[in-house]
């Protein structure tokens, strides 16, 4: 795998490369056609960004509007190493923390790079006039936020995420204003057209008309975000799939680390089987809150009753250096442990107690609200209690994937001229993200790389012309059709939804927080039957020239049960345990995870071999020359 | 408990479109709303009918997908919350509700409950944004904001674009929506250039969108789920006249050298 890391010492890199590439002339720029999937931070920004610079962009998103993307529900923050706070911060400290927060398994090269441009995204997003919070002196407030010893997390109230995004949305409703971006909203990417070996346009279909289009360009970009729905209860919007990303997969793009998940520890617990999405509650909360369970097994006593004495702190107990802000991945298999005990709170015995009582009492409830009030809030609108009397019940839930699209140094996967950028690609985070981290890659990628390595790879590669009458267009297209009318012609006895919470329940039982060999290869076999079921007995009603909505999520479901199968087999095939990837087989006596250096400091990239072969492991040795691997220790 | 449920369905925007009643048992107090709904879709797809046709996505009550009338209020019974956030214990046992779209020329209805939103990212293009091409920004601390103007811009950010202002508003205005966006860029240093200007063009985008006067109703306040204030209408009336006193066309720029 070449990854087109570029030599020279690490501060360099990132300069030195974008000194060599290419530029195009400003006066060319107009003249090539790209296309950008997706409108979150990572798709809006880069439209924007593209736009700004003069070229021709067209931009998709399935939602109404590209306000709308997953990245507005973003509460907690974003990172960037200014050191406004002079509490010993730096670029190399964020790299440092990123690659080991990832547990050894990201590029180096990429997460410096990372933490370099992570100061210009908040120039950035403040000359666009996001709001971030501020001290009473007009200078910008800091957090610190999941893990981190220094407060380098810049925050707009809880509402971080909503903030960043309008800031590029408004910055691309701009350029569709002055007619450099074609928006469609309501558009689904349905497949990738490759000719002569480079990504030249994709197939769409309009969700409110049904109509299936080509679209011929000099570069595609997917910006098309997580795919933590594979597991069907997620903190993800009800929409986000992996589509695009798997559509690319099928036509020649590696898929990287599929099996990388992270679960968040602190959400709100499942409260019956018609639960459709699961809600985080944000990481912030840890900074004040402290998590125990009682420590006698199955004490089902009102919080209230449970004295001091009888209530195990056990992240302050296990972890006293870090306490309540051990990462995620260590958080979320700590409450796993105490819920397997028997220690868990709540009717399902899945949960365990983020209590405020000490903060309150410490700060006063009105120091509480004015940092957490909203989160509060929403907590008691859903659950019907209030966090300021009782403490709130939490459980971990899928919330992103670190895995994704392979791509190499410049963000381009293996399929020349496609492009994948922010959490629809693998890059970054390695094993597991660090909180307030997925805004920061997502904004670096859109603002300020791909504006270079884009422009370096259209003039370093000249493309012949194409139009939409090229056979290859021509027959995606028709495949795109075939695959519409077959699932509304399937006409079978189960719904959508009953395919994708089997698949869901699998997912977790098995591909979950802990894993191992025998699950993951049972599961594996599983997903592929309840695939060959869903093509014989799922139910999609209504039309394909219309707004379906069925169809729509049929599509999605479809592509999960595919991608599930891969990710219980990458999962499968690593023999070790690493950030997010818990193997049972693979931990140290005290139950921390155990990494195999020797073996494992690979990414994987999976190559598809078609439906009826195996997919082809390829692997990206990554070398740590300036982290040098160790146990991860939040003791 | 059980509902009975009125809800408008139409199939297409050309389609007339109908109120029709169907009843749900078992309806759990912890469900929120669109989960009740997607309990009934199931149900209707067994059955072989076609399911309920509304947006949502966040379920969260941050992305302003989600959005229709209940029993004549946008988003339904419980202030300051959006449909998605709304749960049963809001209802009681054998209550009947009705259910409708968005109801404005500039929202037309594309089916069942959802509308088309798109006039409201015309009129954030009208001027809703500050230009600031990437890469021309300052370093963040040199821009100073004092906390109260951060913090009054914050709330006014805070605006989710879901529509329920327009649907509230008996002239179908769209007032709310648009200086939500005049006074969070406005109140801000980095918002003055264009303040002026801002206010003119997205003025003047709501009304060729065909979205109604403000004539001070306030209905869209009381129904606005992240409770944005009139006074920014105030603040966009005093932008919008500033700039009609104030505002010039842009010179032509080019020259020799
Ligand atoms: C509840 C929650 C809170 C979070 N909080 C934080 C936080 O505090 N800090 C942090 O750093 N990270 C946080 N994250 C993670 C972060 O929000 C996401 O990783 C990030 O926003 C993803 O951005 P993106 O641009 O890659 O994708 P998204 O924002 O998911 O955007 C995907 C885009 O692709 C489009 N799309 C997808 N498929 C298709 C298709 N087939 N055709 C056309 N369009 C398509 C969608 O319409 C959308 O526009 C949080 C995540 C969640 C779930
Ligand atoms: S679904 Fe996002 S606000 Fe309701």
């Amino acid at each position: 795998m070449n990854s087109r890391t570029p030599p020279g010492p690490i501060e360099k890199r990132w300069e030195n490369t974008k000194f060599e590439m290419k530029l195009v002339n400003p006066a060319n720029k107009r003249k090539y056609n790209i296309l950008v999937v997706g409108s979150g931070l990572a798709g809006g920004s880069a439209a924007a960004t593209l736009a700004e610079l003069g070229y021709n962009v067209k931009c998709f998103c399935f939602q109404d509007s590209p306000r709308r993307a997953h990245s507005i529900a973003a509460q907690g923050g974003i990172n960037a190493a200014k050191n406004y706070q002079n509490d010993g911060d730096s670029i190399y400290r964020l790299f440092y923390d990123t690659v080991k927060g990832g547990d050894f398994r990201a590029r180096e090269s990429n997460v410096y790079r990372l933490a370099q441009i992570s100061v210009n995204i908040i120039d950035q997003a403040v000359a666009q006039g996001v709001p971030f919070a501020r001290e009473y002196g007009g200078t910008l407030a800091n957090r610190s936020f999941g893990g981190a010893q220094v407060s380098r997390t810049f925050y707009a109230r809880g509402q971080t995420g909503q903030q960043l995004l309008l800031g590029a949305y408004q910055a691309l409703e701009r350029q569709i204003d002055a007619g450099r971006v074609k928006m469609y909203p309501r558009t689904e990417m349905l497949d990738l057209i490759v000719i002569d070996g480079k990504a030249r346009g994709i197939v769409t279909r309009n969700l409110v008309t049904g109509q299936i289009d080509i679209h011929i360009a000099d570069a595609v970009i997917l910006a098309t975000g997580g795919y933590g729905n594979v597991f069907y209860l997620s903190t993800n919007a009800k929409g986000s799939n992996v589509t695009a990303g798997w559509r690319a997969y099928k036509r020649g793009a590696f898929f990287g680390n599929p099996c990388f998940t992270q679960i968040h520890p602190t959400c709100i617990p499942v409260s019956g089987d018609y639960q459709s999405k699961l809600t985080l509650m944000s990481e912030s909360l840890r900074n004040d809150g402290r998590i125990w369970v009682p420590k006698k097994q199955g004490d089902t006593r009102k919080p209230q009753q449970i004295a001091e004495t009888e209530r195990d702190y056990y992240l302050e107990r296990i972890y006293p250096s870090f306490g309540n802000l051990v990462p995620r991945d260590v958080a979320s298999r700590a409450a796993k442990r105490m819920c397997d005990e028997g220690r868990g709170v709540g009717p399902t015995g899945l949960g365990v107690y983020l209590d405020f009582g000490a903060a309150i009492e410490r700060l006063g409830k009105q120091s509480i609200t004015e940092r957490y009030g909203n989160l509060f809030e929403m907590y008691e609108r859903i659950t019907g209690e209030s966090p300021y009397e009782v403490p709130m019940r939490i459980f971990p839930a899928v919330h992103y994937t670190m895995g994704g699209v392979w791509v190499d140094y410049h963000l381009m996967s293996t399929v020349p001229g496609l492009f994948v950028l922010g959490e629809a690609n693998f890059s970054d985070h390695g094993a597991n993200r660090l909180g307030a981290s997925a805004l920061m890659q997502g904004l670096a990628d859109g603002y300020f790389v791909i504006p270079y390595t884009l422009g370096n790879y259209l003039a370093s590669n000249p493309l012949e012309k194409i139009t939409e009458a090229h056979p290859a267009a021509q027959a995606a297209k028709v495949e795109v059709d075939n695959r519409v009318k077959k699932l509304l012609s399937i006409n079978g006895n189960r719904t959508v939804d009953s395919f994708h919470r089997e698949l869901g329940k699998l997912m977790w039982d098995h591909c979950g927080m802990a894993r191992n060999a025998k699950d993951l290869l049972d599961a594996a076999a599983k997903i592929r039957d309840l695939n060959a079921e869903f093509w014989q007995n799922v139910n999609v009603l209504g039309d394909a020239e219309d707004l379906n909505q069925s169809l729509e999520k049929a599509g999605r479901v479809a592509d999960f049960l595919e991608l599930g199968e891969l990710m219980c087999i990458d999962a499968a095939d690593r023999n070790e345990s690493c950030g997010g990837h818990f193997r049972e087989e693979h931990q140290t006596p005290e139950g921390e995870a155990l990494r195999d250096d020797q073996h494992y400091a690979y990414a994987a990239a999976w190559e598809y071999k078609g439906d009826d072969h195996p997919a082809k492991l390829h692997k990206e040795q990554l070398y740590f020359e300036y982290v040098k691997p160790s146990q991860r220790s939040y003791k | 408990m059980r509902l009975t449920l009125n809800i408008w369905r139409q199939k297409s925007p050309v389609d007339k479109g109908r109120m029709v009643p169907y009843t749900l048992d078992n309806v759990s107090e912890h469900m929120s709303f669109l989960e009740m709904l997607d309990v009934l879709n199931e149900q209707l797809i067994t059955k072989g009918e076609e399911p309920i046709a509304f947006d949502h996505d966040c379920r969260e009550g941050i992305c302003g997908s989600c959005g229709f009338v209940i029993n004549g209020v946008a988003h339904g019974p419980r202030r300051g919350t959006t449909v998605c956030q709304l749960h049963m214990r809001s209802f009681n046992d054998n209550d009947e509700l009705f259910l409708e779209p968005w109801r404005a020329a500039a929202f037309p209805v594309l089916k069942d409950l959802i509308v088309n939103r798109s006039s409201f990212d015309r009129i954030i293009g009208a001027g809703g944004y500050i230009s600031a091409p990437t890469g021309s920004a300052p370093d963040g601390n040199a821009i100073l904001v004092p906390k109260p103007e951060s913090d009054m811009a914050m709330s006014a950010a805070g605006c989710i674009g879901c529509g329920a202002c327009v649907a509230a508003c008996p002239n179908a205005s769209a007032a709310l929506f648009t200086s939500a966006k005049i006074a969070h860029l406005g109140l801000l240093p980095q918002g003055q250039p264009e303040r002026h200007s801002r206010a003119l063009h997205m003025v003047a985008q709501a009304h060729e969108e065909g979205f109604g006067n403000c004539t001070n109703i306030g209905e869209c306040e009381a129904v606005c789920p992240k409770g944005i204030q009139l006074e920014n209408i105030a603040r966009m009336n005093r932008d919008f006249l500033t700039g009609a006193v104030l505002y010039r066309d842009p010179q032509a720029e080019a020259g020799a050298g």
